[in-house]
């Protein structure tokens, strides 16, 4: 187990450096530097090479990754521009603060939301799957059916936006989206992402009840369920207590493959909702062409997935145990 | 096409065919396997209603200015702001559900008071055209990756399976984002405006190059059993070239997977595109864009929630006609599968 771990970890760092090169790579080489940004319109060439040299950009691309990758470890100091404390991600000259410390301001609200709508996409998809599943070919599971269909088929930029107009304007059932704290009031946290989370799950939680329905149509059909069946166990106890557990081995995995377009969902659902996350900020650095800031955030959505795969597979390990970690 | 089955038997089963398909009127009729999946195609209402749906939307793109002509409008004009008596102060329309009138239609644009009729229309053509290039340049890239990955085998299998690895693992609605200004940079001076066409071929490429690898990792997976297997194993002995496997044994046999992942996919390009234009990184103003309604729909929802519904509705519709004709034509070419 440890080893696997250490194999795993060591195998996803490997992953994240390759990552990060190529995309240095390709935002440093192309001609909208950030220095001629900071230089504005009337630039002498001798303040464009100041700030180059001040910036360090004016050694060759390699060895400025390589001062990229020591100031994670060590941080770096900027002249004239500030200093950006390890770890240190680069330095945003469009918000004039660094790279790092802006993502963690914004880092709970991306995680309240993409948590908060998984719980949601597996505690409901999971069970009107299941539903679905119980009753097979009754109305109730052409009604799961075929709501799944159109479910899966909306676009968050379209329910948000509608969502918001009937309940929170119209209605005024639950209040505007907005992000609270957790430590500052739990209720209000609560109910202030209620809309977001039911947004950003309505297209995924569509998926997994397809995908539980199928999976446990196909459990039924299994020997064990059979024998389960023929030693006198009830349908419902076969049901609840051995065919799911089947059902859900599939559905992990693909969880885990999912998080990453969660992850992309979340970037909208922000947008929709203007709530202050890491998808915000991507947006707003790619409109003010702020290339340190896209490749910090690049990097830690990156390293997000790989380290959230790895927590997936061991998980995987624990529900079922025929799978060995080696 | 060379099927595994059709290779077993021998010319007899090729010649009854051949006669199938030129429709002589023979005791026993053979059918193609392309016959086969048409009829079955056929029987299955939901398909048929959803191609028909379907069709009617890239007819309506392609034919936009031909609609645009009929309906007397285009999609720059500001009428809103051209004639009195459209627009309140506030630049909302002032007839109710948006300004739907006869003239009209899909009412005002609020602010700029564009006709959203055409926006819609001429929005359509924009964002089905980049879903169409995107899906066949990287569906033509995933095929050859595949399989290339898959035939070959041995360290061009794993280099290309690393980088499908990769591709798959990252979130892609990101990358997207982060590096379309990238490739737009690699092309234009800050100073300068970006053109158009470079946005529009720059959301092409971006969308390709994150999409291809789907398609691919299928593929190899696909070639790699087939590779396996007597008949191309047959035709290897015989001396067949690599060319010939390809082209002639393996390819026909690939056929199914390829168009089954199409129909998945660009739907999926459809919405990748709308959500750039959303955020506000896809085609640029004034070229019409059916994502880029979506955020004026958001911006101005709160006073005029009807300009929301006509993208969105019609967006619904689009794909979910879309996803079950997918669902029928996975049907028609592999009658096994169950649903």
């Amino acid at each position: 187990m440890t080893s696997y771990l250490v194999r795993r970890v060591a195998g996803a760092l490997v992953i994240l450096i390759i990552i990060s090169a190529i995309t240095f790579y390709l935002f440093y080489a192309v001609p909208r530097d950030p220095a001629r940004a900071f230089c504005g319109k009337i630039c002498q060439p001798e303040t464009l090479a100041l700030i180059r040299h001040n910036l360090g950009m004016d050694e060759p691309l390699f060895v400025q990754y390589w001062h990229w990758l020591v100031g994670i470890f060590a941080g770096r100091e900027f002249v004239q521009f500030g200093s950006c404390p390890a770890p240190c991600l680069g330095y945003s000259f469009a918000t004039q603060e660094p790279v790092f410390s802006a993502i963690v301001d914004r880092f709970p609200v991306t995680l309240s939301l993409t948590l908060g709508a998984s719980v949601v996409i597996l505690a409901f998809g999971i069970l009107t799957g299941m539903i679905a599943a119980w009753k097979v070919g009754q109305p109730l599971d052409k009604i799961a059916s075929s709501s799944s269909v159109i479910g899966a088929s909306l676009q968050i930029y379209f329910v948000g936006p509608l969502l918001a107009f009937y309940l929170v304007d119209t209605m005024q059932l639950i209040p505007r989206p907005s992000y609270v704290p957790i430590t500052e009031n739990p209720l209000d946290w609560f109910t202030h992402l209620m809309l977001p989370w039911v947004v950003l799950s309505i297209i995924f939680t569509a998926n997994y009840t397809r995908m539980t329905r199928s999976q446990m149509v196909e459990q039924l059909a299994e020997d064990y369920v059979r024998t389960a069946r023929a030693k006198g166990m009830s349908s419902r106890t076969v049901f609840f207590r051995f065919a799911w557990r089947g059902a859900m081995i599939p559905i992990i995995t693909i969880f885990g493959v999912d998080l990453a377009t969660l992850l992309g969902g979340a970037i909208i659902t922000e947008q929709t909702f203007s709530l202050h996350g890491i998808g915000e900020l991507a947006v707003r650095a790619v409109q003010n062409t702020d290339l340190p800031m896209l490749l910090g955030v690049t990097i830690v959505g990156a390293a997000a997935i790989v380290l959230l795969n790895i927590v997936v597979d061991v998980l995987y390990a624990f529900i079922d145990p025929r799978v060995r970690l080696s | 096409m060379t099927f595994p089955s059709s290779t077993a038997t021998d010319a007899a089963a090729e010649s009854a065919d051949t006669a199938g398909t030129a429709g002589s009127g023979s005791a026993v009729v053979g059918r193609s396997p392309g016959q086969l999946m048409w009829r079955r195609f056929r029987r299955d209402k939901t398909g048929v209603v959803s191609a028909i749906i379907v069709l009617a939307f890239f007819l309506i793109a392609l034919l936009a200015p031909v609609i645009a002509a009929l309906y007397g409008k285009d999609p720059y004009t500001t009428y809103g702001q051209n004639q009195p008596g459209l627009l309140n102060e506030f630049g909302y329309p002032i007839a109710p559900n948006g300004g739907m009138s006869g003239e009209f239609w899909f009412g005002l644009e609020p602010g700029l008071g564009r006709d959203v009729f055409m926006q819609l229309v001429y929005g359509i053509r924009t964002s089905l055209s980049i879903a169409v290039i995107v899906t066949v340049v990287s569906t033509i890239i995933g095929i050859v990756m595949g399989i290339t990955s898959g035939y070959i085998g041995g360290k061009t299998d794993y280099v290309i399976g690393r980088v499908i690895d990769t591709l798959l693992a990252f979130p892609s609605q990101l990358f997207l984002i982060v590096f379309l200004p990238v490739v737009e940079a690699a092309f234009v001076l800050p100073e300068e405006e970006t053109p158009v066409w470079l946005r529009y071929v720059s959301i092409c490429v971006v969308l390709t190059v994150l999409g291809w690898a789907t398609i691919a990792r299928l593929l190899r997976a696909q070639v790699l059993s087939l590779r396996a297997r007597e008949f191309v194993e047959a035709a290897r002995v015989t001396g067949a070239s690599p060319a010939r496997v390809i082209f002639k044994e393996l390819l026909p046999n690939l056929w199914t997977p390829i168009i089954i992942q199409a129909t998945l996919a660009l739907p999926l390009y459809v919405g990748a595109e709308a959500g750039l234009g959303f955020l506000g990184v896809g085609m640029t103003e004034p070229t019409p864009d059916w994502g880029r309604m979506f955020q004026v729909g958001a911006n101005v929802y709160h006073s005029d929630v009807t300009y929301l519904l006509f993208p969105g509705v019609s967006m619904l519709i689009f794909v979910v006609a879309f996803n079950l004709l997918g669902d029928s034509i996975r049907d028609a070419f592999d009658p096994r599968t169950k649903r």
